[in-house]
C-alpha cells in the first residue's frame, strides 16, 4: 500500500500519514477539477453547436489555468452585514467536506486514503458534511437570495440521501461489506462480475438480481446527481431565479473553493457509484500486468480504469445538464418522495428477498 | 398505480430521448466561427466604413449635403485659371482644390446616402468594418491627399488671385486708358 512506500522513504508516521492524505488533492482533486471545469465547457459548447473555450492553449485546454490565475488575484470581498467568521468558514468546511469523501475512495488496489470498514457509510456520512456548510454560507452571507439557496440545497440533499442509502443498503445485503475496497476487489474478473450485471456469485439469483441492479443504478445515479446539486437539481444555484445560490456572496479564492468542491463532488458520486455498481477499480477485460506479467503495472492500470469510468460518469452528469430543464421544488420533491423512495424502498425488499432465498 | 408506473417510465424514457438529442449535437459541426482568425465572407452590397479616392473628388459637396447626419465636411479652394488640377477617370476636368474632406465615423450612419450622389463615384463603402478607436476624435477621418502646407498655399494663392482680381477690377476704373490687360497674371 502507499502508506507503506511512504513509510519506508520517510521514515516518519506523521510525515507519511500527511503526505498520503494530501496525494489526492494535489494528484487528482485539483488537476481534476482543471480537467473537468474544461470538460463541461467543451460538451456544454459543442452540444449547442459551439466551440467553447480555443484562444488558451490547444482547443483552449488551459483556459482553467488562466481562470484560477485570475481567480487567485481578484479582491477578496466580505460583504459588509455579513457574519464574518461563518461566511470565511463555510467554504472550507464545504470543501472539507467533498475531500473527506476521497478519503475513502479506492482509487486502485494499491491507493485507497483509508482502508475503513465503514467506506461506503463514512463517504454517506461525510458528504452530509456539505450540508452544514452551504447552509452556513448561506446564512453568513445575509442575502435573501444565498439564504433561498442554501434552504433548498439542505432540503435537497436531505432528502436525497434517503434513495441512495436505501440503494447503498441493498448492495450491502448482497455483498455483506461496507468496505470498498473489499466491494471492488469482489467484482475482480470480467465485467459480468460487476454488480450492475447481479454481482460475482454464479447462479439464478444473479440473473434475477439484473433488472433490479438497473432500477438500483438509475435510483442511485439520479438520487447522487441531486445530491451534487448539478443540473436538473440545481435549485440551490438557479442561476435565473437566485443569481448563484449560496455563492453568490462570495469572490475571488473563496468562489474558487465552492467550484473546487463541486467538481470534488462530481466526481465522488461518480466514485462511488463505479465502486458500487460497475466493479469499482476493476478491469472490464483483464490487465496488461498480468499479461506481461509485470504486476507493478496492475495498480497503476487500476488508477486509470477507475479515472476512466469516474470521468465517463461524470461526463453523463454534464450530458444531463445540458439535456434536462430545471426542476421546480415541488417536483423535485415530488420526484424524490413519491417515486425514488418507494421504488428504492420495494427495490430493498424483493432484492432482501432474494439474498435471503 | 398504472399512472404512477406510467409516469415513471415516461420520465426515464423521455430523458433518455433527450440525451439522444443532445449526444447527436455533440458530433454536429460548431456553427460559430472563430472571429478574428475567420471572418465571414460579407455580403456584396455590405455597408461599412466610407473611403474616398480624392485622385476622382472633384469637391462638387453633394456627398455632403446628402448626409442626413452631417458627418462629412468639406472645404474647397477654386484653381486658378493657369492650373492644371489634372482630369477625374471619367473625364472630368477638375476645377477645385479640396482642402478639406473629413468624415466623422462617431457620426456616421452607414446610410450609403453619400454614394449615389457622386458624379465621379470617388466615394463608396469598403469592406473594413474593425476601426474602433480609444478615442473619437480619432475617428475623423481626413481624406485630402494634400500637405497641410499645401492647403495653406492654395488657399493664400487663391487669396492672393482674389484680391489681385479685385484690384485689377479697381484699377481699370482709375487708370484705364494707361493699361489694359496685363493686371490678371499671378
Amino acid at each position: 500500500m502507499i502508506y507503506d512506500f511512504f513509510l519506508k522513504i520517510t521514515g516518519s508516521n506523521i510525515l507519511a500519514s500527511i503526505i498520503q492524505s494530501l496525494l489526492p488533492l494535489f494528484i487528482f482533486i485539483l488537476p481534476f477539477a482543471l480537467f473537468a471545469v474544461w470538460l463541461e465547457r467543451k460538451v456544454s459548447a459543442h452540444m449547442q453547436d459551439r466551440l467553447g473555450p480555443m484562444r488558451v492553449g490547444k482547443h483552449g485546454w488551459l483556459q482553467t489555468v488562466a481562470d484560477i490565475l485570475k481567480l487567485i488575484q481578484k479582491e477578496d470581498i466580505v460583504p459588509n452585514d455579513a457574519d464574518k467568521p461563518l461566511f470565511n468558514i463555510a467554504p472550507i468546511l464545504v470543501f472539507v467536506g467533498s475531500y473527506a469523501v476521497f478519503a475513502a475512495i479506492p482509487f486502485s488496489g494499491a491507493f485507497i486514503g483509508s482502508n475503513i470498514d465503514l467506506g461506503i457509510i463514512f463517504i454517506i456520512a461525510a458528504s452530509g458534511f456539505v450540508v452544514a456548510g452551504i447552509l452556513m454560507a448561506g446564512w453568513a452571507s445575509n442575502n435573501k437570495y444565498s439564504l433561498l439557496g442554501a434552504m433548498r440545497s439542505a432540503a435537497q440533499i436531505i432528502s436525497y440521501e434517503i434513495p441512495t442509502v436505501l440503494v447503498v443498503l441493498t448492495i450491502i445485503m448482497i455483498t455483506g461489506t461496507t468496505n470498498l475496497a473489499t466491494l471492488s476487489e469482489m467484482q475482480t474478473g470480467h465485467f459480468w462480475n460487476w454488480m450492475i450485471f447481479g454481482g460475482p456469485n454464479f447462479g439464478i439469483a444473479k440473473f434475477i438480481f439484473i433488472p433490479f441492479m438497473i432500477i438500483n443504478f438509475i435510483i442511485i445515479y439520479i438520487s447522487t446527481l441531486a445530491e451534487v446539486n448539478r443540473t436538473p437539481f440545481d435549485i440551490p444555484e438557479a442561476e435565473s431565479e437566485l443569481v448563484s445560490g449560496y455563492h453568490t456572496e462570495y469572490s475571488g479564492m473563496k468562489f474558487a473553493m465552492f467550484f473546487l468542491a463541486e467538481y470534488a463532488n462530481m466526481f465522488a458520486v461518480s466514485a462511488i457509484v463505479t465502486a458500487l455498481f460497475f466493479g469499482g477499480y476493476q478491469s472490464p477485460i483483464g490487465y496488461l500486468g498480468n499479461l506481461f506479467g509485470a504486476h507493478w503495472l496492475i495498480p497503476i492500470e487500476q488508477f486509470i480504469w477507475f479515472t476512466a469510468k469516474g470521468i465517463f460518469f461524470v461526463f453523463v452528469q454534464m450530458w444531463l445538464r445540458w439535456t434536462l430543464p430545471r426542476l421546480r421544488v415541488d417536483q423535485l420533491m415530488a420526484a424524490c418522495w413519491k417515486y425514488l423512495i418507494p421504488i428504492a424502498f420495494v427495490n430493498l425488499i424483493i432484492i432482501g428477498l432474494i439474498t435471503v432465498l | 398505480m398504472k399512472e404512477y408506473f406510467k409516469n415513471a417510465w415516461s420520465a426515464l424514457f423521455t430523458i433518455f430521448v433527450g440525451m439522444k438529442v443532445t449526444f447527436k449535437h455533440l458530433f454536429v459541426p460548431a456553427v460559430t466561427i472563430q472571429y478574428p482568425d475567420v471572418k465571414l465572407q460579407l455580403p456584396e452590397r455590405e455597408r461599412n466604413r466610407l473611403y474616398v479616392n480624392m485622385d476622382d473628388c472633384i469637391g462638387c459637396d453633394q456627398c455632403a449635403r446628402a448626409c442626413p447626419v452631417d458627418c462629412i465636411s468639406i472645404e474647397t479652394v477654386k484653381g486658378l485659371p493657369g492650373e492644371d488640377l489634372g482630369k477625374t477617370s471619367n473625364g472630368k476636368r477638375k476645377a477645385l482644390w479640396v482642402t478639406k474632406f473629413d468624415i466623422d465615423f462617431a457620426k456616421c450612419c452607414y446610410c450609403q446616402l453619400c454614394v449615389f450622389p457622386c458624379p465621379t463615384e470617388c466615394i463608396y463603402m469598403t469592406d473594413v468594418y474593425e476601426f474602433s478607436e480609444f478615442e473619437r476624435s480619432n475617428l475623423i477621418y481626413d481624406f485630402v491627399t494634400l500637405t497641410p502646407q499645401e492647403r495653406e498655399e492654395k488657399k493664400i494663392n487663391y487669396a492672393k488671385f482674389e484680391a489681385e482680381k479685385a484690384a485689377a477690377k479697381l484699377a481699370p476704373a482709375a487708370v484705364k486708358p494707361a493699361e489694359s490687360k496685363e493686371a490678371p497674371k499671378p
